[in-house]
């Protein structure tokens, strides 16, 4: 076994465990806002296809990444903005809804891509992103390249830990939000607008969806088909059930969910000698493995998944 | 005046939102606008489409066998959706219990038993049943005991059955041939065709006959009367004495196994062996189906078969005007979410 814990095995891993983690992460933190004011929206998994197609398809044409990010952004924040009409304004049930948005999206991102590049072999690919090194910490050995060697998203992910947090715990729309979450009735008592606070939770969701979704095509794939999210944003859900809704915590929940995935594609290339269709299962027995772990329904937003209806 | 005819426009809503058949025929034709829509924007007459596509589904016996062919599985899943929904248990993995059935069904298939076809296939039916109620137990047992949400552990689920799937035709199942497939069930272990010149197969009937059985266990037995109260009312379900856990644990139980027949029927008529992805998303369809058919069977068959005949028609529409046969997806989806609108808002009747 020795062998396969080389250095580069081991440098390898990690910045794969950063390629992975990262989107997972994005999307995790805004599912964990849209969460946190009571709104489970499981199509994140779609959002974040369409938001890498747009993002991918934006930046074939134009050339210029940035304009991709802009348009993954818009792209998810469209469509986490049906999910908040869906699930808010028409108090249609969460999870259904959540599904109906995922399938919608990958139809939509199947004709969209088959109309944009017709009948192909190779899928298409684009230059991307240029990673942006931090001097002095990328030269840390081990750990600097993979950790401050990379994409300025890649940064923003990790400024984005600490914003959430204490968005959530000082700022009065954090209060109001959480409020919304745990009880919409005492909030809207209280003179907090419901409708307004869940509609932009869930629009936010979807538009850090959309991000993490363009983040895997122009930062870590650089190319697109429209298989390529494989259960990634449903993991993120699983990351914030992990995270018991507290966003430290979804950063170690992303690089765990992540390191399952990492290891596999390090042992892949390896030519670890086990069979590469067990590989490829791994990252979703590990994903069960930590829910069954760690995940207690107890400690759930008070009002998570239930639509709120004013009393006339 | 105007007062009056508001009323009157609000009133033709109220009925569409409140009629169980109407609704859903609305969201359907609404979703076919939707295609021809998009169909408009990418430079394709939705006529000529659509014509395609209904003449590939339904024009001639063998197209209509070949939409029963893809309504047989999707009807199976959506029955076993139905039955998990009723109680609320979302159980978004009939895809993975589709293929657990498959391996089981081929495995038991594959036995060297020299039994007459009128033994071994019940058997395989059995085998199917069981792997797709196992495969579903483990999420079942999680939500209940652990609060595990079943959506990401019945759809992790399903990743992890098409790997294994995977796994099998390419080491130990894998048949003589160069390709990853497992050996050719002997024939008396296919489900015999009955129309000659065409794939219609006797699990079509099986299929149709379980609808009958869904809809007996939904609205005639205890169980069914259990599932649904624990679905519309928990704490009623309480106070009623029903242990809620047990009857989630049995619905879950009786989804997964309808997936895993689907999985059998798909092994035992259509493929004859056990194939890599040998489901083209029958069982996330099968999610559609339900809704559509508004958790009812009779309404699951009308929607099956409308699924079958947008699968089997939507590759003849890609041919003849280059529509993309993703656009089934879109309009799949857009009618889960036009229906989740209105979903267990009112009472089931």
């Amino acid at each position: 076994m020795n062998e396969y814990f080389t250095m580069i095995f081991f440098t390898g891993f990690l910045s794969g465990l950063v390629r992975i983690g990262t989107p997972i992460l994005i999307v995790a933190l805004g599912e964990l806002i849209s969460q946190r004011s009571g709104v489970i929206n499981l199509g994140v998994e779609g959002i974040m296809l369409a938001g890498s197609f747009s993002g991918f398809y934006i930046c074939y044409l134009c050339n210029d990444p940035w304009l991709g990010v802009i348009a993954a952004i818009i792209t998810g924040g469209v469509l986490g903005f049906i999910m908040a009409l869906l699930s808010v304004r028409f108090r249609a049930n969460q999870i259904v809804a959540g599904i109906g948005i995922w399938i919608f999206c990958q139809g939509l991102v199947g004709f969209a891509f088959r109309r944009a590049f017709g009948i192909i072999t190779l899928p298409p690919t684009v230059v991307g992103m240029t990673d942006l090194p931090i001097p002095l910490l990328s030269r840390i050995p081990l750990i600097g390249e993979a950790f401050f060697s990379q994409s300025v998203l890649v940064y923003f992910s990790w400024v984005m830990v600490p914003v959430v947090y204490l968005f959530l715990k000082y700022t009065s729309w954090g209060l109001k939000l959480r409020s919304v979450g745990e009880d919409p009735a005492v909030a809207e008592a209280a003179g907090v607008n419901y409708m307004l606070v869940r509609h932009l939770a869930v629009i936010f969701g979807g538009a850090m969806a959309g991000l993490g979704g363009a983040f895997l095509a122009l930062n870590v794939l650089r190319f697109f088909t429209d298989d390529m999210i494989v259960g990634l944003g449903f993991m993120a859900v699983a990351v914030v059930f992990f995270s018991r809704w507290r966003p430290v915590w979804v950063l170690l929940g992303a690089f765990i969910f992540a390191a399952a995935s990492a290891l596999q594609f390090r042992l892949q290339a390896m030519n670890f000698p086990l069979n590469y269709h067990i590989l490829l299962m791994f990252p979703y027995i590990a994903t069960v493995l930590v829910l069954v772990l760690f995940v207690r329904g107890e400690e759930e937003p008070g009002a998570l998944g239930t639509a709120y209806e004013k009393e006339r | 005046m105007e007062n009056e005819a508001n009323n009157r426009r609000r009133s033709i809503w109220a009925v569409l939102w409140d009629n169980d058949f109407l609704f859903p025929v609305v969201v359907v034709l609404a979703s076919f606008v939707l295609g021809a829509l998009l169909m408009l924007i990418s430079g394709v007459n939705p006529l000529i489409a659509y014509r395609a596509l209904f003449d590939a589904s339904f024009g001639s016996s063998n197209s209509i066998s070949e939409t029963m062919v893809k309504a047989c599985p999707l009807l199976l899943c959506g029955l076993g959706t139905i039955v998990a929904f009723r109680c609320k248990f979302w159980n978004i993995g009939a895809e993975g219990q589709i293929y657990a059935g498959g391996i089981m069904a081929a495995l038991v298939g594959a036995l060297p038993l020299h039994l007459p076809g009128l033994v071994h296939i019940p058997l395989m039916i059995l085998a199917g049943a069981v792997g797709g109620a196992l495969f579903a137990f483990i999420p079942t047992f999680l939500k209940v005991k652990l609060k595990i949400n079943e959506v990401i552990t019945t759809i992790m689920f399903n990743y992890i059955a098409i790997h294994l799937v995977g796994y099998l035709v390419h080491g130990p199942m894998k048949g003589k041939g160069f390709l990853p497939m497992s050996e050719k069930l002997p024939p008396e272990c296919c489900l015999p065709r009955l129309i000659p010149a065409t794939r219609f197969h006797l699990g079509i009937v099986i299929a149709l006959v379980t609808a009958g059985v869904v809809y007996f266990l939904i609205w005639k037995t205890v169980l069914g009367y259990r599932i649904r109260t624990v679905g519309e009312n928990l704490t009623a379900a309480r106070l009623g004495g029903i242990n809620p856990v047990s009857v989630v644990i049995w619905a879950g139980l009786i989804s997964g196994g309808l997936a895993g027949i689907a999985g059998m029927v798909e092994v035992g008529g259509i493929q004859t062996r056990l194939v890599e992805g040998f489901s083209p998303g029958y069982g996330y369809l099968a999610v559609a189906v339900g809704l559509v058919g508004q958790l009812k069977p009779l309404g699951v068959v009308l929607a099956a078969i409308l699924f079958g005949a947008l699968l089997s028609g939507s590759n003849a529409m890609q041919s003849a005007v280059g529509v993309p046969f993703t656009i089934i997806y879109v309009i799949e989806g857009f009618m889960i979410m036009a229906i989740s609108a209105r979903f267990m808002k009112r009472r089931l009747k």
